[in-house]
């Protein structure tokens, strides 16, 4: 208990203080997540909205796998990103391995399947109430997806956390794909994981805390811009 | 077009000084030698070093793959092969420093009195007291495999009381110290970790605990994207006085850790 107390004075102590090294891996951290956030988002909402509304041979096989690739082992992806980037791999030209490229890479393909079967889940139950309008009104498919986009919204920012909510506790993989170098692809978990394997397990916490701290700040900037849980609206 | 480069160009790190990519032990690194070390590089070559903090196994891989510079690791056997397979240009010794068997105070299986370091890993494996080994084909476990070796052991055959953990020097300490094990660590190691618990240093000082640090470049002529010139020019100043006296002068707990012992 005592190791807990002391992890959380630590991170206030990291945190007041303004540490010049805390700050750089805190902003990487945000850099590398909220890119991948982005990226994923902008494949994964159309993608998970297009195939809610369309009807195809394989879709249930789709939908099936979209599901299972939510549980992709970090660590796998990892070491598969880092194969094709390494300069004896397909993609070694490049010149990415360890570069935060790299980790947003890595992040893209673990948090896109994540937000396009959630936003599945979601668009499914709205198309069924949009579907005779949208229908009827006689629109095109791009029409159809970006209404149901615009009027979900709700309901995708939610997918949208949650991806993010992934991308920046996770270390399996960008460990492998960033090599958790000083002043280059060092982020908040990688620093994590160094500090635990170092015994300082004080300042392993209150870098822990300071994620933490870090989710809950992006989760609340967001519904505080999206203005959402007001009165009147939801 | 212009829009495509300024885009570009929001991803490209600025390119103050030279970078190079140098694959370094966890032990290297945990001793805090680096912290000294890359400062005072920098400050006389203007050279950039990023370190990759891996096991001596995979940073022999990264070196193959060229996906590294160079090197600095410590497992004579493996880094003779890199060189013949001409993974790298060749292999230059710095310094050393040396492995120190540690293990719960309580010592239950009496290794503080051991003559040698085979005596001591006999007496373990009679008592079958918990050890902790590394398990991740880094230079520290091959040296422990080889130390097994010695005594007479296979380190296979052993039964429970023989944990592989298949992690780094300072989380299988962490390991070793939930479970009042013996493990054998880097001198460098032990000193700097924070979380020693009940355990304790057992025994030293055995010349076949010696730990050779050794620079290998990794082939240009494999590689051409490899920073030859970087690679280079970090052996010149390894090798140089200023990184003598600055490896010699490293302490923890006014122990001194590494020995400079690089020919000029």
């Amino acid at each position: 208990m005592n190791e807990i107390w002391a992890g959380i004075l630590s991170a206030f102590r990291l945190i007041f203080a303004l540490d010049a090294d805390l700050v750089e891996i805190t902003l990487r951290s945000l850099q590398v997540s909220l890119t991948a956030l982005i990226i994923a988002s902008l494949i994964a909402l159309p993608f998970g909205t297009w195939i809610a509304i369309r009807r195809f041979r394989y879709r249930r096989a789709t939908i099936a796998t979209l599901n299972a690739l939510m549980g992709l082992p970090p660590v796998v992806v990892g070491l598969i990103v880092y194969l094709l980037l390494s300069r004896s791999g397909p993609f070694g030209v490049l010149g990415l391995l360890f570069t935060p490229t790299a980790m947003i890479i890595a992040q893209v393909i673990i948090i896109t399947p994540l937000i396009a079967s959630i936003t599945h889940q979601a668009m499914r139950d709205l198309w069924a109430e949009y579907h005779d309008l949208l229908i009827s009104l006689n629109t095109t498919n791009r029409q159809r997806i970006i209404t149901l986009i615009w009027d979900g919204r709700r309901a995708l920012l939610t997918a949208a956390l949650a991806g993010f909510g992934r991308a920046i506790g996770e270390v399996g993989a960008i460990m492998i794909v960033g090599g958790n170098i000083d002043h280059a692809t060092r982020v908040l978990t990688t620093a994590i994981a160094l500090e635990t394997g170092k015994g300082d397990f004080e300042l392993a916490l209150g870098l822990g805390f300071v994620l933490i701290a870090l989710a809950l700040a992006v989760n609340f900037a967001i519904h505080a811009l999206t203005k959402t849980e007001r009165e009147g609206r939801w | 077009m212009i829009r495509l480069l300024a885009f570009l160009g929001l991803f490209a790190t600025p390119l103050a000084a030279e970078q190079m990519k140098l694959a370094v032990t966890t032990s290297f690194h945990n001793s805090g030698l680096s912290e000294v070390l890359l400062p005072a590089i920098k400050e006389d070559t203007g050279l950039d070093v990023q370190l990759l903090v891996v096991g001596t196994g995979q940073a022999l891989r990264l070196g193959e793959a060229g996906d590294v510079d160079a090197i600095l690791v410590h497992s004579k056997a493996a880094e003779e092969a890199f060189v013949a397979d001409g993974f790298g240009t060749h292999r230059r010794e710095i310094m050393y420093n040396d492995f120190v068997l540690i293990g719960p105070e309580a010592d239950a299986a009496g290794i503080q009195t051991a003559e040698t370091a085979a005596q001591a890993l006999t007496q373990i494996a009679e008592a079958e007291a918990s050890f902790v080994s590394r398990g991740d084909d880094s230079g520290t476990h091959k040296k422990e495999i080889a130390l097994w070796v010695d005594a007479g052991f296979d380190a296979e055959s052993f039964g429970g009381w023989y944990k592989q953990v298949g992690a780094g020097m300072g989380a299988s300490l962490n390991t070793a110290s939930g479970l009042s094990a013996y493990i054998l660590s880097d001198r460098a190691s032990w000193l700097n970790f924070g979380n020693k618990g009940d355990l304790a240093l057992l025994f030293s000082g055995d010349a076949v605990l010696f730990n050779q640090y050794a620079y290998l470049p990794v082939n240009f002529r494999r590689h051409d994207h490899v920073n030859a010139k970087a690679a280079e020019a970090l052996e010149n100043w390894l090798t140089s006085d200023k990184a003598e006296t600055l490896i010699n002068a490293y302490t923890i707990d006014g122990q001194g850790l590494f020995v400079f012992n690089a020919t000029p």
